[in-house]
């Protein structure tokens, strides 16, 4: 199982170990880490702090795409907590007390909570498929978070909310830190407990696993409320960052990325197997890759070509059916195969 | 482990005793039902404001939403495989760059015309071959093509594009005049032509049965010997090729190109599409059901402006609500009739 794994997570691994050396060529400072101010500065931990709310929601889509489901709508819960938490703070008689922040990252997450149980609710019980259940939230989430900010851009100064984006501790931006400990308490949650087993089961053969006695509707449910609640957590992050709710364009296309980092971590959207610390490395990666955008002094406008073109290279490296195709090239050894990957 | 992983997906079978109960007019409900809240919506309309109810408005429809029409029919055709082509609006972008640009430099329309056709019909074709031939979800691999085309336009160019050539405005201006004091721009005409086209195609070939087909049970198609190989391709090429058409019409219609146009058209083409009554997983749905999908989609807006008072947002909240009811109408209808 192990070396499964292992294998599981090569091509991620190889392909995040490319760029960054690419970009280590390309600027000798690049992973040097410095000390300033008692904060850790350097490139990685940009490129970690950049690429903390896409990991989050990311670690909430891989459990939701291994039981075979999808979550269009985390864009959308993005829009809607950090709408609802900034629309709380600038409403409330002292906006900048720390009660105040406490109060509105409560309801930041309890708007993911029930938005969450709103989208398992459709998924699981009123047996929606998930594709369709999530687009209804991704249309109207937008339209909900315009409401609440009134359609203006709410913008507020506390800087205990602040922090959550934009602050540092223990020498770490705190964005880094939490999303770290939703990491660990998902892989301990899943990896520790038989929650990860059921999880793949009701992925691999939804109606087995409900034969086998398994309570497959709660365990729908669970997984919806977590990615909803990693989207509202990531909205916080995404808000507080900048001090302002933009219902437009906060988490716009995060989705996409979301996705895009779990399939590149190699957990199929067919659902069953998944692996959270390829996800993890499926968003360095693409975070990685706007960051060498940079480096390579390629214009900023081609990053989107850029990144169709990565995209494409990773799954299809990926695909069994082009896997196949390699190893016949590597039957009869073909240099320069291997080089492709390094795009 | 592995043999199970790689038994057909189930979500293939799942919805088939939902298809199968829904014989007879069950089968057309979800498309009747469509229509009829399209009528009763425009019957409110004209309720609310006098000046509803006259057939400019219900042509206004058209002409405002000519390339979701057009995009619709190409979606429609993607869907009812089962598949999804989240490409489209991205295209419509690119198309509308591309054709601004060229025109711009002084080329001929038709030639420009003719080359955003063979862009986005192309662009489908690459993105069915590779969905097809390397077996990456569809998802994905419109998503990277939406990635892409959407690049594309940023490299062509970040500034809005404006379109001066005479053949364009001319379109854009022109009207087509209907008895009773009405009229159509050309291009309701030639959106009308192309879901007449797809009606017909849909229904009336082996290319549309065998897209039904599929979207029904893949394997099943395989194994009667229908093409599946190529219609599946064929039909990311037909969406790509749709797309291109109706970055024309919008650029007919807004005379100019920009790379931020038509975001979220997707979502758009999509919502269309199943307020029209195709299921998602394919199999079912009718173009015409599409049609009024975006006639719905239009007179929320419609309805919306003659307000005045509501604002914008609400649009999207109203077809999320939309998009709501019919999916749980479709469950409904699934369940009754069993």
């Amino acid at each position: 199982m192990k070396s499964l794994m292992k294998n599981r997570l090569a091509w991620p691994v190889i392909a995040l170990a490319a760029l960054l050396l690419l970009n280590q060529i390309f600027r000798p400072d690049f992973l040097s880490l410095r000390m300033q101010d008692g904060h850790l500065y350097g490139s990685i931990i940009d490129i970690m702090r950049n690429g903390a709310p896409t990991i989050l929601i990311a670690l909430g889509m891989t459990l939701v795409i291994a039981t075979r489901g999808i979550d269009l709508s985390v864009g959308a819960v993005v829009a809607i907590a950090g709408a609802a938490s900034c629309a709380y703070i600038a409403a409330s008689p002292e906006p900048a007390s720390p009660v105040t922040a406490a109060m509105a990252v409560l309801i930041a997450v309890l708007a993911g909570l029930l938005l969450g149980v709103w989208n398992g609710f459709l998924v699981s019980t009123v047996g929606v498929q998930p594709i369709i259940a999530t687009l209804v939230l991704m249309t109207a989430g937008r339209g909900i978070a315009q409401l609440i900010t009134g359609g203006q851009i709410v913008s507020v100064s506390n800087d205990h909310y602040k922090s959550i984006g934009a602050g540092y501790l223990f020498t770490l931006p705190v964005s880094i830190l939490i999303t770290a400990a939703v990491f660990v308490l998902a892989a301990v949650l899943t990896r520790r407990t038989a929650l990860g087993i059921l999880i793949e089961a009701v992925g691999i053969n939804p109606v087995a696993s409900r034969l086998a006695g398994l309570r497959s509707r709660n365990i729908i449910w669970i997984v919806y409320v977590f990615s909803a609640v990693c989207a509202a957590i990531a909205g916080l992050m995404i808000s507080s960052n900048v001090t302002a709710a933009d219902a437009n364009n906060a988490g716009l296309y995060i989705e996409m990325d979301a996705i895009l980092a779990v399939v590149i971590g190699g957990t199929s959207l067919a659902g069953g197997r998944y692996t959270l610390a390829g996800t993890v490395i499926g968003a360095f990666i693409i975070q990685t890759l706007t960051t060498t955008v940079y480096t390579l002094g390629i214009p900023p406008e081609v990053t989107l070509v850029f990144k169709a073109l990565v995209v494409i290279t990773v799954c299809l490296l990926q695909a069994p059916k082009a896997r196949n195709l390699l190893r016949s090239l590597k039957a009869a050894p073909k240099p320069g195969t291997k080089e492709k990957v390094a795009i | 482990m592995s043999s199970l992983s790689t038994l057909t997906p189930l979500t293939v079978k799942e919805p088939s005793p939902l298809r199968s109960r829904m014989r007879g007019g069950a089968r057309y409900a979800p498309t009747l039902a469509t229509l009829g809240l399209f009528i009763a919506m425009f019957a409110v309309g004209a309720g609310m404001y006098p000046s509803f109810l006259s057939g400019q408005v219900f042509l206004n429809l058209f002409i405002d939403n000519t390339f979701l029409i057009v995009l619709a029919v190409g979606m429609t055709f993607v869907i009812l495989t089962g598949g999804i082509d989240l490409s489209v609006g991205a295209v419509v972008a690119l198309s509308m760059m591309v054709s601004a640009t060229l025109l711009q430099q002084g080329w001929n329309p038709a030639a420009v015309i003719f080359l955003v056709l063979v862009i986005g019909g192309g662009l489908g074709l690459l993105m069915g071959l590779i969905i097809q031939y390397f077996d990456i979800q569809p998802f994905i691999v419109t998503l990277a093509g939406m990635f892409l085309a959407r690049g594309l336009c940023y490299v062509i160019s970040l500034d809005s594009i404006p379109v001066t050539e005479g053949f364009f405005t001319s379109v854009a201006q022109a009207q087509i005049p209907l008895p009773g004091d009405l009229f159509v721009s050309p291009g309701v005409l030639l959106a009308l032509a192309i879901v007449a086209a797809a009606f017909f195609i849909l229904h009336h070939t082996r290319f549309g049965r065998t897209v039904y087909a599929i979207g029904g049970n893949e394997h099943s198609a395989m194994l009667m010997g229908l093409p599946v190989t190529r219609t599946k391709i064929l039909v990311y090429a037909l969406s790509g090729l749709c797309s291109a058409i109706a970055g024309v019409l919008f650029s007919f219609y807004s005379l100019s190109g920009y790379s931020l146009a038509a975001q979220g058209m997707e979502l758009d083409a999509i919502a269309a599409v199943v307020i029209g009554g195709t299921l998602l997983t394919g199999g079912t749905g009718y173009v015409l059901g599409s049609v009024v999908g975006v006639l719905v989609l239009g007179i929320v807006q419609t309805f919306i402006a003659y307000d005045g008072t509501l604002s914008s947002w609400w649009t999207k909240i109203v077809i999320g609500g939309l998009l709501l009811a019919f999916i749980l109408l479709q469950r409904l209808f699934a369940r009754k009739t069993a």
